[in-house]
C-alpha cells in the first residue's frame, strides 16, 4: 500500500513551517527595524537614525543595570554549574536510598511557577531573616533556580554514559582518579557546558524571580526594561532590546562553535533538546 | 567537593580489584550535599513560610498574626476562592490551556517537519526555533506591543490604508493568549522534536504495509510514540503560562487580569495582602502539583 497524497502532506508541512518561522521572527525583525527609527514615539517611519543607541550607551542607569545583570549571571552560573553538576553525578551514577526523593525535588523546583518561587524567597529573606533585599539576594535566588536546569542537562548527558569504558580503563591499569579525569569528565564536559550555558541564559533573561528578590541598587536589565515599559513603547527600549538580542545571538554562536568542535572530537554536541 | 571521586581514590589508588569501596549512598549524599543545602534554604523553608503566612490572620501590613497550630486561619483560602478571585484563577487556567492547544497546533507539524527533514540544514531549522527562545521573554512580549499597541505598527498601517488607526488590539484575551503562545512555543517544539526524531520510521512503514490509513497510523502509531514529548511540551508550556503575569501586564488590561498579577500585586504592588497572596500561590502550586504527579505516575520519573 503506497502512501496517498504524501507529496501534498509534505508541501503542507513545508508551508506550515514557513508560516511559523515568519510568526517567530517577524515581531523581532520589526522591533529591530524600529530601533533605528528617528521618531521619538509611535511607529511612523521618519528616517534612519542611530540616536537611540548613542543615548543608551551614555545612560548611567542602563550601564549600571547591564553590569548588575552580568554580575548576577556569572556568579549564579558558576555556583549553579558546580553544585548542579555534583548533584547530577550523584543522581546519574549512584543508586541509593533517597535518590527518587531528590529527583522529585528537582522536578518540583522546575515546575514551580516563577511567581511562587519569587514570593517564597521574598517572604523568607524579608520576613524570616529580616534582610534588606538587594543584588546579593538576587544572586542567591538565581543560584537556587539555575541548579535544577544544570542537574537535568548534565544528568541527561551522563545517562548515555557507557560504564564499560570505566571497566576498560581499570583493566588497563587506570586509577579511579585517572579514569574520572580522563574519561568521565571529558565525556560529561559538553553536558556541563550546555548546562552552564542554559543557566547563564535563563539568569540573564530572568525578570520574575529578580522582580521579587531585588531591592535598592539591585536593578538588572530585564527589571529596568520592565519598569521603563510601563511608560509605553519607546525607541530607546527598542534599541536596548536589539542589543540584548545581539548579545544572546553571540552567546548562541559561541555555544554552537563549542558544540561543533566538541562533536568533531567525538564527544557529542551540546544537545539543545536535553533541556526537555 | 569539586573532584567527586577524590574521596574514593585515596582508598583505592593502585587497587585493581576495587577493594573497600565507599558505598554508593555515602557518595551520593556527599555529592548532593550542596544541592540539598540550597534546596533546603531557598526552596523548602521559603515554601513552608509561605504556607504559614497563608494560614495567618491579616492585621495590617506588614504585620499579620503569628502562625499557630492552634489557630489556623482558613479565611485566606476562602477569600482566594471567593467570587472575586475564583474567576481570575479560572481565566488564568483558560488562557494557559488555549495557549497550550495553539502551541500544539503550531508546534507539532513544525517539529514533525524538522525531524523528518532529510537535508543538511535540519540543525539550522532547529536552531531557528531556539533563537527566539534565547531572546528575553520580556523583549518578545514587548515586540508585540510595538505591533499591537495603541500607536503600534498595526494601527499605523491601518491608518495609512484609511481603515482607522484607533483599534484596540491589546487589552483583549486574544492578545494575552497570542503573547503566551509566542513566548512559550519553543518549549513545545523542542521536546516534540526530540521524541519524533527518536521515533522509528520503520513503524510507520509497517503500519502502512499492514493496511492502516493515514489517520489510523497517526492515532495508533505516531501519537503513542511521541506522547512523552507531547506531555513534556504541555507541561513546559502550561505551567509557566498559568503563573505568568508579564504577558497580561503588557498585552492585557483590567478585563484580562490573571492570577500571577494578583499575587504580584499583593506582595510588591498596592494590594499589600501577603496572607491572601500566599493562599493564592499555594492553590496555584497545588493545582500544578496534581498535574505533575499525574504525569510522573503515567509517564515515569526517568523520562524527565
Amino acid at each position: 500500500v503506497s502512501r496517498p497524497k504524501s507529496a501534498l502532506r509534505a508541501r503542507y508541512l513545508k508551508w506550515h513551517a514557513l508560516l511559523v518561522y515568519v510568526f517567530l521572527f517577524l515581531p523581532i525583525v520589526i522591533l529591530i527595524v524600529f530601533s533605528f527609527n528617528h521618531a521619538r514615539s509611535g511607529t511612523d517611519w521618519t528616517g534612519f537614525s542611530t540616536r537611540w543607541y548613542h543615548q543608551l550607551i551614555h545612560d548611567p542607569d542602563v550601564l549600571r543595570a547591564f553590569r548588575a545583570t552580568l554580575k548576577v549571571a556569572f556568579i549564579a552560573t558558576a555556583a549553579a554549574t558546580v553544585i548542579g553538576t555534583l548533584g547530577a553525578f550523584a543522581l546519574a551514577r549512584f543508586h541509593f536510598f533517597g535518590r527518587a526523593g531528590y529527583s522529585t525535588l528537582v522536578f518540583i523546583s522546575l515546575v514551580m511557577p516563577e511567581v511562587v518561587m519569587g514570593i517564597s524567597m521574598l517572604a523568607f529573606f524579608k520576613r524570616e531573616l529580616h534582610w534588606q533585599t538587594n543584588l546579593n539576594t538576587v544572586i542567591l535566588a538565581h543560584i537556587a533556580f539555575c541548579i535544577p536546569f544544570v542537574v537535568v542537562v548534565v544528568r541527561a548527558r551522563l545517562a548515555q554514559f557507557d560504564d564499560r569504558l570505566i571497566d576498560a580503563a581499570s583493566d588497563l591499569g587506570a586509577t579511579p582518579t585517572q579514569s574520572f579525569l580522563r574519561i568521565v569528565l571529558p565525556l560529561a564536559a559538553p553536558g556541563i557546558a550546555a548546562g552552564a550555558m542554559l543557566a547563564f541564559t535563563i539568569s540573564l533573561d530572568d525578570l520574575v524571580i529578580t522582580h521579587f528578590t531585588t531591592g535598592p541598587g539591585g536593578t538588572t536589565l530585564p527589571n529596568y526594561i520592565f519598569g521603563e515599559l510601563h511608560f509605553g513603547v519607546s525607541p530607546a527600549i527598542n534599541a536596548l532590546s536589539t542589543i540584548v538580542l545581539l548579545f544572546s545571538l553571540l552567546l548562541l554562536t559561541l555555544a554552537g562553535i563549542l558544540s561543533v568542535r566538541s562533536s568533531r572530537r567525538g564527544a557529542g554536541g551540546i544537545d539543545a533538546t536535553a533541556i526537555a | 567537593m569539586t573532584a567527586p571521586s577524590a574521596e574514593t581514590s585515596s582508598n583505592e589508588a593502585g587497587a585493581p580489584h576495587r577493594a573497600r569501596r565507599v558505598p554508593d549512598w555515602v557518595k551520593g549524599h556527599i555529592l548532593l550535599l550542596p544541592t540539598s543545602v540550597v534546596f533546603l534554604f531557598l526552596l523548602i523553608i521559603p515554601t513552608w513560610i509561605v504556607i504559614q503566612i497563608s494560614l495567618a490572620r491579616r492585621v495590617e501590613f506588614p504585620l499579620f498574626g503569628r502562625f499557630s497550630w492552634h489557630h489556623l486561619v482558613w479565611s485566606n483560602y476562602s477569600d482566594a476562592l471567593n467570587p472575586v478571585y475564583l474567576p481570575i484563577m479560572i481565566r488564568s487556567i483558560e488562557y494557559a490551556a488555549f495557549a497550550t492547544l495553539i502551541c500544539i497546533a503550531l508546534g507539532f507539524p513544525l517539529a514533525y517537519w524538522i525531524a523528518r527533514f532529510s537535508g543538511r540544514f535540519r540543525n539550522v531549522f532547529l536552531v531557528l526555533v531556539i533563537i527566539p527562545f534565547l531572546t528575553s521573554y520580556l523583549i518578545r512580549i514587548y515586540a508585540w506591543r510595538v505591533i499591537l499597541g495603541g500607536d503600534g505598527l498595526l494601527n499605523t498601517t491601518l491608518g495609512h490604508l484609511g481603515l482607522g488607526s484607533s483599534h484596540e488590539f491589546t487589552n483583549t484575551s486574544g492578545a494575552v493568549i497570542l503573547g503566551l503562545v509566542y513566548g512559550f512555543l519553543p518549549f513545545m517544539v523542542l521536546p516534540l522534536y526530540a521524541s519524533i526524531e527518536r521515533m522509528d520510521k520503520a513503524l510507520i512503514e509497517a503500519s502502512y504495509d499492514l493496511g492502516h490509513g493515514k489517520a489510523s497510523t497517526f492515532w495508533r502509531v505516531i501519537l503513542p510514540s511521541v506522547l512523552p514529548g507531547l506531555v513534556a511540551g504541555v507541561l513546559l508550556v502550561f505551567i509557566p503560562a498559568v503563573g505568568d503575569f508579564v504577558t497580561a501586564d503588557y498585552l492585557g488590561g483590567v478585563r484580562t487580569r490573571v492570577i500571577g498579577q494578583v499575587i504580584d500585586d499583593n506582595f510588591v504592588g498596592g494590594g499589600n495582602n501577603w496572607p491572601l497572596g500566599s493562599a493564592l500561590s499555594m492553590l496555584l502550586m497545588l493545582f500544578i502539583l496534581i498535574g505533575v504527579f499525574v504525569y510522573l505516575w503515567r509517564v515515569g520519573e526517568d523520562t524527565l
